[in-house]
């Protein structure tokens, strides 16, 4: 086994568009094991941030570090996006793209792809064209894609906005199976039930800047600022 | 319309009969046009789509100068290749002039634009769509340029047919380096405009006939082929 990508460390990491600032300065590391929750209103640069560490927004100013060079870290982790990107193939051919484009032989990428059709419930619509799945169907098919690397790091982005509650337990199950298999997960939700029942750590935006962040038993059970207090009874933060 | 109609008669008998110049004329407008295609198509999707992808320097002058240059005048494209090609010409050595290929350069100068041009507006908006994952995914620009052109191979289609309607039914430059000559580069629209010259509109409304079916035949066998507006949204 090749070492961990991480941790990772930013530094001083800020990102301006237009003289408008939307994430930053953000100093933080993330070690190598658990799920990370990232937590904020909208508009506190959740986003901004997961895209950040994921290297793929550019920084204003600042630098994001894993323990291996760029290069490598870059192949050993996968995104999952907040809208699902479908590509306009069939679901087997969504899922055998990301290996495709590593030239892995032809038998592994098959036995692969079934083995994730499987997991995720979709082998009976595995010719179906992907843009006409459900949205469920479309995250769980995401997430697959994006796991199917057996990545180290998986960001996802609001991976159960919009979901009702069985889809949200089948996306959890297997987020649940990937930290079994010792993937580093980090996150943001809306879905505060959701953020107590996966965090082992947790982080809260505001205005840009980690306004708070702690391991999750201390920052569900008491939160140091009084706006972490006042967001998890529900008051608007402005 | 007695025009009109001794020129349906007229084109359904040579159809029926297969008559011999028809069936070679008509052979060698398809073979012109659809080799002009092949090669225009190779040189503009990659060439269009890469427009999409990338951004450079002078990009936006390019994709206006592409644009512009869809409306190019064929007579003039024709003008300079026979230039170019003539005995006198920098490329006179070759000895293309009046003949099919000269013909193929022309048509192939001519449609490029036009297909480049499509093809960028249509993989624009799929680059859109999948941009974050294609980056995501660490894709190189090779990779990026293939997984758009699959996967919008039906716009890319409709760019091609667009490409095959304008050069079947070009007239200007073909006629000036092919010239029009009887079982050599003689194709249909040159046919069509001798015959008018001559007078006889029977026989030029029945080659135009046939080259408008041509063109719609061509067409649907492509999309029947292609399955095009069968499934789903594309």
């Amino acid at each position: 086994m090749v070492s961990s990508i991480l941790p990772l460390t930013l530094t001083d990491v800020a990102v301006r568009r237009r003289g408008k600032t939307l994430l930053g300065p953000v100093d933080l590391s993330l070690e190598a094991t658990g799920l990370t929750i990232i937590i904020g209103p909208n508009g506190s640069g959740k986003t901004t941030l997961l895209r950040a560490m994921h290297g793929v927004e550019r920084l204003s100013t600042g630098a994001v570090r894993w323990s291996v060079p760029d290069e490598q870290a870059q192949h050993r982790q996968a995104y999952v996006f907040q809208t699902p990107i479908m590509l306009r193939r069939s679901v087997a051919d969504n899922l055998r793209y990301p290996l495709q484009l590593l030239r892995l032989p032809r038998a592994e990428i098959g036995a692969r792809v079934a083995d994730w059709l499987a997991r995720i419930g979709l082998e009976e619509r595995a010719s179906l064209q992907a843009t006409r799945l459900s949205g469920g169907e479309k995250q769980r098919l995401a997430i697959a894609r994006a796991l199917i690397r057996r990545p180290d790091v998986l960001f996802l982005d609001e991976p159960c906005a919009n979901l009702d509650g069985a889809s949200t337990r089948a996306i959890e199950a297997l987020l649940q199976a990937a930290l079994d298999e010792k993937t580093r997960i980090i996150m943001t939700t809306h879905d505060l039930g959701q953020a107590r029942r996966l965090a082992s750590d947790a982080i809260f935006m505001l205005h840009g800047v980690v306004h708070e962040a702690g391991s999750a038993a201390r920052f569900f059970g008491a939160p140091c600022t009084e706006e972490l207090e006042a967001f998890f009874r529900g008051d608007i933060i402005a | 319309m007695n025009d009109i109609y001794d020129g349906l008669l007229s084109a359904f008998w040579l159809v029926v009969t297969l008559d011999a110049d028809l069936l070679e004329i008509s052979l060698r407008s398809l073979q012109v046009s659809l080799t002009a295609l092949v090669i225009a198509s190779a040189i503009a999707l990659p060439l269009g789509t890469l427009l999409a992808i990338r951004r450079f320097r002078y990009r936006r002058l390019t994709i206006s100068l592409l644009n512009a240059l869809m409306g190019l005048p064929p007579v003039v494209v024709g003008l300079l290749v026979y230039i170019l090609l003539s005995r006198s010409g920098p490329l006179g050595v070759l000895g293309l002039l009046f003949t099919p290929t000269a013909m193929i350069i022309a048509q192939v100068i001519i449609i490029t634009p036009l297909i480049a041009s499509i093809t960028h507006q249509a993989m624009r908006e799929l680059w859109a769509e999948y941009h974050d994952l294609l980056i995501s995914l660490n894709t190189s620009g090779w990779q990026r340029i293939r997984t758009l052109i699959w996967d919008g191979r039906r716009n890319l289609l409709t760019a091609s047919l667009a490409g095959f309607g304008r050069a079947i039914g070009e007239v200007g430059a073909i006629m000036i380096v092919g010239g029009n000559i009887d079982n050599a580069t003689r194709v249909l629209t040159t046919a069509i405009a001798l015959e008018t010259g001559k007078g006889d509109f029977a026989l030029a409304l029945a080659l135009g006939f046939v080259l408008i079916a041509l063109a719609i035949g061509i067409n649907v066998a492509i999309h029947w082929l292609s399955r095009t507006e069968r499934e789903g949204r594309w």
